[in-house]
């Protein structure tokens, strides 16, 4: 079983972060190095680019536990193959107000553009999401049971 | 109708004599009366019809009959016309194998609608103008054709053809979009997310994952699905589970997003009567709102809205309705 609660009895939530290998990965880098902290359950998935992210992703993201799931990416203009995150961005901004339709959560989704230089951007976008995600509570809108069962075993 | 449906047979019967076409697609006698399905028929077109139960769209059938020799005679309502140029323009069709007859379209009928109003043990349906006559076990029974029609036709595009050949129409058309198609997706999204999920849970917990909304959908074109794949995790149904619904949901509307043509397939023949339009008509309203009023299957050969974009489109998080950056 995930450690959903921390030490105090807190909820303590799983999040999972997308970031493209160009910019993003790089900027959670140089939060590293830089010394700044972000939350240590941000579970971070290096991918090619942003646009590399199938809706697949984030739904099963959710399934196997997530609370919220964010999607980091070069600023609009700056993809490492020119045009990715164009497509990230209509693709996303369609799947999360589709989300919202069905009554799951909007906050529990985010897409964050982070390049490489903004460490401190990075820091603070985890910081705030994290905290989002504690007000808002465990994920039980798009849960999978049968994840969670085989997660206690 | 009936003389619509005499002159496709004649028109048809003269296709299949010059040699034109070598069969047509068309509907036949089901179960019932109210139960007309699609099928192939040779030069005789025995047990062809065409009447106000032909609501199923004959396009996607399309896909394998440009796959065989010889060229197909397909009849399209006008909404099915849109489905045509769609699965042309993701060159799944063979434009040069098949002939098409645009045909005039009254609106199709929903047995559920006539069930609904008390009608029982329907033993046979015919049209008389705009009255629907059923001979039931229990006698005679007229409704009014306006009032029983399938959703989807009550929003009908309009009754222009954007594909064909040739048409077959009507001298008198008759109109019957009543009512804006977004009407309902507007009054889901003034809810609160706690009375949508709701909803949504009240619709989708129904669900037997038959597949039918997929099956039938003509933008569900994919020679290999990604639900056919059992890892994925949907297939199997597990009660109260709301993941599978979900995920299965929001993927197949996703899949169709920017391709649906809003031909209301998907929710005519889901048995749970799950109103699948209103996923895909989100999609459709936000694509509108936020990148501007696009009809999948206007034309043939357009680009679709998440295989563009523009530099300076919505971020994610903006909802047209709540102002969003544009
Ligand atoms: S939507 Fe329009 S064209 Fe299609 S079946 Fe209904 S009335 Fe006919
Ligand atoms: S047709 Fe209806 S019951 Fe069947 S899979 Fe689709 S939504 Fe579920």
């Amino acid at each position: 079983m995930q450690i959903k609660i921390d030490e105090n009895g807190n909820f303590k939530p799983t999040i999972v972060a997308f970031c493209c290998n160009w910019c993003s990965y790089a900027g959670a880098d140089l939060a590293g190095t830089s010394r700044l902290s972000y939350p240590a359950n941000v579970k971070i998935v290096r991918v090619p680019c942003s646009c590399r992210v199938n809706p697949l992703f984030i739904l099963r993201a959710f399934q196997r536990g997530a609370d919220g799931v964010i999607l980091c990416g070069c600023h609009p203009g700056d993809c490492h193959y020119t045009t990715g995150n164009y497509y990230t961005r209509r693709r996303m901004t369609l799947l999360f107000n589709m989300l919202d339709y069905l009554g799951i959560e909007r906050d529990r989704t985010r897409v964050e553009w982070v390049s490489a230089a903004e460490g401190a951007k990075m820091a603070r976008v985890m910081n705030e999401f994290v905290a989002r995600i504690c007000e808002l509570g465990e994920n039980k809108r798009l849960e999978d049971l049968r994840c969670k069962k085989s997660l206690e075993e | 109708m009936q003389e619509i449906f005499g002159r496709i047979k004649k028109r048809a019967a003269e296709l299949f004599a010059d040699g034109t076409v070598t069969r047509m697609v068309g509907w036949q006698k089901g179960e019932s009366d109210y139960d007309k399905t699609p099928a192939v028929f040779g030069p005789d077109m025995k047990g062809f019809v065409y009447d106000g139960f032909c609501g199923a769209n004959l396009s996607k059938y399309l896909i394998n009959l440009s796959k065989v020799e010889g060229r197909t005679l397909v009849l399209l309502k006008p909404c099915d016309s849109y489905s045509f140029n769609q699965l042309l323009t993701e060159h799944r069709i063979d434009r040069d194998k098949v002939y098409a007859i645009g045909i005039d379209c009254n609106g199709k009928l929903d047995i559920n609608k006539i069930r609904a109003l008390g009608v029982k043990g329907i033993r046979s349906v015919a049209e008389e103008g705009d009255e629907v006559v059923l001979d039931t076990v229990y006698g005679s029974k007229r409704v009014k054709r306006s009032e029983v029609l399938l959703d989807r036709c009550y929003c009908c595009k309009g009754k222009d053809h954007v594909a064909g050949d040739e048409f077959i129409l009507a001298e008198k058309r008759v109109d019957t979009t009543t009512t804006d198609r977004f009407e309902l997706v507007k009054k889901l999204e003034a809810m609160t997310p706690d009375e949508r999920y709701e909803f949504w849970r009240g619709e989708l917990s129904r669900c037997i994952r038959c597949n039918a909304c997929r099956n039938v959908c003509p933008a569900c074109s994919c020679v290999k699905c990604v639900f056919d794949n059992p890892a994925l995790g949907t297939d199997s149904k597990a009660n109260s589970d709301t993941f599978e619904e979900n995920m299965f949901h929001i993927i197949r509307a996703f899949h169709v997003a920017g391709r649906c043509t809003d031909c209301g397939e998907c929710s005519r023949v889901c048995p749970q009567h799950i109103p699948l339009h209103l996923l895909n008509r989100k999609f459709i309203r936000d694509i509108d709102e936020l990148y501007g009023e696009y009809q999948a299957g206007a034309e043939v050969g357009q680009r679709g809205p998440l295989t563009d974009f523009a530099k300076n489109d919505a971020e994610p998080g903006a909802t047209p309705d709540k102002g969003g950056k544009k």
